[in-house]
């Protein structure tokens, strides 16, 4: 699989580091809630798992250490939108 | 049990006469109008045991298997034969010996030829701390009656003499050995369990797919099928590798991701290898099927897919893997290669539980250890739908394990599914 970096052009995947769902951005803000203790076994444990268009964190250990959101189709591998972590989730208001 | 018994003689007999008396080994079947006291979702390795054991164990047999294709045409057909019973923690090894136990009298129970092999598997250890580690699971095995051998240095190199045991970065030191463990013919296995729960009753209904579950007040009535609604008591789920997609429909989010492993045959070689030998530090294991190719895998592919097919670079690490320590494989050719689903779960161990849809049942987070699960998953699932209570062996494989921080972590690397 070939992911096309915002910054560096098209990379091999192998130079990438997968984590799992860019669901994993949405870490949940209020760990005093009185829902914490759920937010966080669903944060962390429950995955949608989508068979289709899936959006994913993938790391670029052997090139800049930036974190991408890819999308990439679950039955295809074919990879449909490429962006920068950090501006998927200011998009989102976080802080970085 | 079965109409027609197999034996030396039965095949003498036919052999006179032209081949003429045999007859399918299972009834192809179509929905019954009044639907049945139990619906099994999945007409693979687990799905037709639990059915096989609902019939025999439980005397529950207006059972239908649903599969979407047709038996035993996914993971039970797409993995690499292994059986065996090395784990370590208590959570998991009693019933991963149960299940060599069922795999030791597999074939006088179904009367069925699975080719049940008992050649023995060798994980190899490279390091002190490696060997401390064998030592507790080896233990822990003891415990559990499962045996096991330790092989010093100079054994291991007698038994097989074309392993690089100077290896610069993983010499081998000496290995772990499970003498019980082995290889099965796995495709043998589906097909005897079809016949098996064929011959108690079971309906086993091909090309029907799962489009919805039809599910009233928190209960679940039946199942919606491109056959039609077929009304169920209850409704077991056994579909390791698309348990998200499935369950999904029934508006569950699981614990579990899909990942690609894949595997490799090579070309028939003369009997060189009379074990599995498994290199965990490369992540390499390999062993010599009755047709002489050498079967090996090693990671997975490590994202996300439902696609039955990996990528090259996994390809090139596990046969480096392979080449590392056993520089021999270089020379043979690259026969076959494809890949099957897996149902990663968050602790690296799998699920047979309720739901919070009664009547709704779930099998799987099988990783890629459920092959050798078969007969004791489908033995424990056919439990609980027959009695409600988990089978003694398989209580701590729940579904709400993470909720209360009961993981069965047997590498230790936390929800991190692509690791375990």
């Amino acid at each position: 699989m070939i992911i096309n970096h915002p910054l560096l052009g098209p990379r091999d995947s192998e130079e990438f580091v997968y984590l799992g769902s860019a669901d994993l951005i949405n870490r949940p803000t209020n760990w005093e809630s009185e829902e914490a203790a759920e937010d966080f076994y669903q944060y962390l444990y429950i995955r949608e798992n989508i068979a289709g268009d899936n959006r994913e964190l993938w790391y670029h250990e052997q090139g800049d250490q930036s974190w991408l959101v890819v999308t990439r189709c679950t039955l295809t591998h074919e990879i449909k939108s490429v962006e920068l972590a950090q501006d998927v989730s200011r998009a989102q208001g976080r802080s970085k | 049990m079965s109409k027609t018994k197999y034996s030396a003689l039965k095949v003498l007999k036919e052999a006179l006469t032209g081949h003429k008396g045999w007859e399918p080994a299972w009834r192809d079947a179509e929905p019954k109008a009044g639907g049945y006291d139990v619906i099994i979702i999945g007409g693979g390795g687990h799905g037709l045991a639990t059915a096989y054991y609902l019939a025999k164990n439980h005397g529950i047999t207006n059972i239908a298997v649903l599969e979407k294709g047709w038996i035993g045409g996914g993971n039970v057909g797409r993995n690499t034969t292994i059986i065996r019973s090395n784990y370590l923690l208590p959570g998991n090894e009693p019933f991963y010996e149960m299940s060599m136990q069922l795999w030791e009298n597999l074939e006088q129970d179904l009367n069925y030829n699975a080719m049940v092999s008992q050649r023995g598997i060798m994980n190899l250890i490279h390091s002190d701390a490696q060997r401390d580690a064998f030592m507790r699971r080896g233990n822990a095995m003891l415990f559990a009656d499962a045996g096991c051998e330790y092989l010093n240095k100079k054994e291991v190199k007698e038994r097989y003499p074309f392993l690089d045991m100077d290896n610069a970065r993983f010499p081998i030191q000496g290995a772990l050995a499970q003498p019980r463990g082995g290889t099965v013919r796995h495709d043998a296995v589906a097909w005897g369990y079809a016949r098996g729960a064929s011959d108690l009753g079971v309906d086993i209904i091909q090309n029907c797919e799962v489009t919805g579950f039809n599910i009233e007040n928190g209960k679940c009535l039946g199942v919606q099928t491109t056959k039609g609604d077929i009304k169920a008591g209850r409704v077991g789920v056994c579909v390791a590798g698309s348990s998200s997609r499935v369950m999904a429909k029934a508006g569950i989010n699981l614990p579990i991701e899909s990942h690609v492993l894949q595997a490799f045959v090579t070309e028939g070689l003369k009997p060189v290898m009379d074990n599995v030998i498994t290199f965990g530090a490369g992540h390499f294991y390999c062993s010599q099927s009755d047709k002489g190719g050498l079967v090996f895998g090693g990671d997975i592919d490590a994202y996300n897919t439902y696609a039955q097919r990996g990528n090259l670079p996994v390809v090139e690490d596990v046969c480096s893997g392979g080449m590392a320590i056993m520089p021999m494989v270089g020379r043979v050719r690259l026969l076959r290669m494809w890949g099957g689903i897996m149902d990663m779960s968050m602790d690296g161990s799998p699920f047979i539980d309720k739901t919070d849809i009664q009547e709704l049942f779930f099998n799987g987070g099988w990783c890629y250890g459920g092959f050798k699960a078969t007969p004791a998953s489908g033995y424990c699932y056919a439990h609980l739908l027959a009695t409600d209570e988990p089978h003694e062996v398989a209580t701590a494989f729940r579904l709400d394990r993470f909720r209360r921080g009961e993981m069965i972590d047997e590498k230790g690397v936390g929800a991190q599914p692509n690791l375990h």
